[in-house]
């Protein structure tokens, strides 16, 4: 098996482990399996490209708009991804006044919150699918060569920053949530939010923090996506299986478990492709999600939060 | 005046099935009450939907001057008015100072450090060992660290329900000194217990609910010798009777 194997699993695990932390914080702060977390990432990467549209030939007419070093992309990325992650904020936010939170209030069953999420999601995916067709679209045309970086394996300097970007995340999200008081105030209301309210927390502000730091997440992880290999509509659809997979492997609740669900299944998919065929690859997600939850069902770190 | 006056209170979980049925009371400043009554006459469902953790179905609450009815709990904690459940009153994934931690919240910053050392000076086992996470503490212990999270930001009134409830005796000793201590320190005192002789010994004023009703309120002494507790609890006297 080609050492190849390694860095393929460890950059697709990068975007897998992104997408399943916002998974896994939503589904312990509010308790329900969000079928919407894929189509976040499939939302945030469309409304990044639709800003970097624009800001690209902005800055192209300022002569700024030329790759940055090594990457594919120039300085219209980055900026529309700041934009992006705030428009997804802002769609997620806007689903969770209308649809999630007036169930809350109600106090719905949580099958039925999850039902609402499934038809939200196919809602968010068509509505992708109308106004920006079918056909793939891509953030950049530039034609990257992959670069040896020891131990006989390669990678573009675009895929290196994805996971470089993914480590300093996952290390800075892991901070706040054990070391500051907007983390704590997540972990209580994980923990116990009828408690967290007598305690003196506003639990409804904690759940708007979790929408915010998720569908930021989802927009990073759909761009990182969008970058490496290409827009669809369907691309968070195609990641949900792998994402509930990484969040269930990981322990639901648990950052760090989520990261490191998400590189076991990249890395599992990466020997599948190369072992026993890519036909095989979508399989993979599944095969460990059915074993986990036989074998381990509380995860690998199977702790809240 | 009343710190605490609740007025033609009804609460409970189904609008069409109220638990507490038109009570009314007050609580003065420094005072201790304790809630008593036979099992299922509401007296937790009382405090609970005092606290914002059970629906209001009528009447209204007042501490002090505000209008509380209808407050979400977080509201009613940064107000003043502290409640510690009978049970899952701490959180057990998190460590003794992360639990201090998130009640000092509710403090200015530059009291926090300061109140959670006077409450760990307050309460030596917890001062013991901060970093130790609350699920491993014994029984007494975890009411201690309730008590002390609800008494970091200093209530006005401070509401406990049944903090003695599920404890060995010797645990229950242990909660009964630290209620003593609260005591001692003039916090306004609202106490929901079975340990009945334990209660009337802590506090001035008792309350006694019967049927989700009022059925009697008066100084502890007058409940001591048990036969007027027995009458109220069997129901042999009537609420119109006694208030």
């Amino acid at each position: 098996m080609s050492p190849q194997v390694l860095i393929d699993g460890i950059i697709a695990g990068s975007t897998i482990g992104l997408g399943a932390i916002g998974l896994t914080l939503t589904y312990a702060i509010l308790r329900f399996a969000n079928f919407t977390h894929g189509d976040f990432l499939a939302w945030g990467a469309y409304m990044t490209l639709t800003v970097s549209g624009f800001l690209g030939g902005l800055l192209a007419g300022l002569g700024i708009g030329d790759p940055l070093g090594p990457f594919s992309f120039g300085w219209g990325l980055p900026l529309s991804l700041l934009a992006g992650m705030a428009l997804t904020v802002l769609l997620t936010l806007g689903l969770d006044k209308v649809l999630f939170g007036r169930l809350r209030r109600r106090g719905a069953d949580a099958i039925i919150i999850v039902m609402a999420s499934f038809g939200a999601s196919m809602a968010l995916r068509s509505l992708l699918e109308f106004i920006f067709t079918a056909n793939p679209a891509y953030f950049t045309r530039e034609l990257q060569i992959a670069q040896k970086i020891g131990m006989g394996m390669r990678a573009t300097p675009d895929q290196m920053l994805t996971v470089g970007l993914t480590a300093v995340l996952v290390i800075v999200l892991h901070v706040f949530v054990t070391r500051s008081s907007t983390g704590r105030a997540m972990r209580a209301v994980s923990e116990n939010p009828g408690l967290a309210g007598v305690y003196g927390l506003d639990v409804q502000k904690v759940i708007r923090v979790t929408w915010i730091i998720g569908a930021g997440l989802a927009c990073f992880a759909g761009v990182m996506s969008g970058l490496l290999v290409q827009i669809r509509p369907y691309m968070g659809f195609d990641l949900l299986l792998p994402l509930f997979a990484a969040a269930i492997l990981g322990g639901i609740g648990s950052i760090p478990g989520a990261m490191l669900g998400g590189l076991i299944i990249g890395l599992a998919e990466a020997v599948t492709v190369q072992v026993v065929g890519a036909e095989w690859r979508a399989g993979v997600a599944f095969v460990v999600l059915v074993l986990v939850l036989i074998l381990r069902p509380s995860g690998l770190f199977g702790r809240r939060v | 005046m009343s710190l605490l006056r609740v007025r033609d209170f009804s609460a409970g979980y189904e609008t069409d099935l109220p638990i507490v049925k038109h009570v009314d009371m007050d609580i003065s400043q420094g005072e201790a009450v304790c809630i008593l009554g036979p099992n299922g006459a509401g007296k937790s469902t009382l405090i609970k939907a005092i606290a914002g953790q059970v629906r209001c179905l009528g009447g209204s609450v007042y501490l002090a001057d505000d209008d509380i009815t209808h407050a979400p709990s977080h509201a009613l904690a940064r107000r003043g008015l502290g409640f510690v459940p009978q049970t899952e009153n701490i959180f057990t994934q998190m460590t003794i100072r992360e639990n201090m931690q998130i009640a000092a919240e509710l403090l200015p910053k530059a009291r926090r450090a300061g109140q959670m050392q006077r409450l760990f000076d307050m309460f030596p086992d917890l001062k013991a060992r901060p970093n130790t996470l609350a699920g491993a503490l014994s029984g007494g212990q975890r009411q201690m660290l309730a008590a002390a999270r609800a008494l970091l930001t200093e209530p006005e009134v401070l509401i406990l329900d049944e903090p003695s409830a599920g404890l060995s005796p010797k645990l229950v000793g242990q909660v009964f000194e630290t209620l003593r201590q609260i005591r001692a320190a003039g916090v306004t005192l609202v106490l929901v217990e079975q340990n009945v002789r334990a209660a009337l010994d802590l506090t001035e004023r008792a309350l006694v609910l019967v049927d989700g009703r009022l059925a009697h309120d008066g100084p502890t002494g007058a409940l001591r010798d048990g036969k007027l507790l027995g009458e109220l609890f069997l129901g042999s006297r009537h609420a119109e009777e006694e208030v």
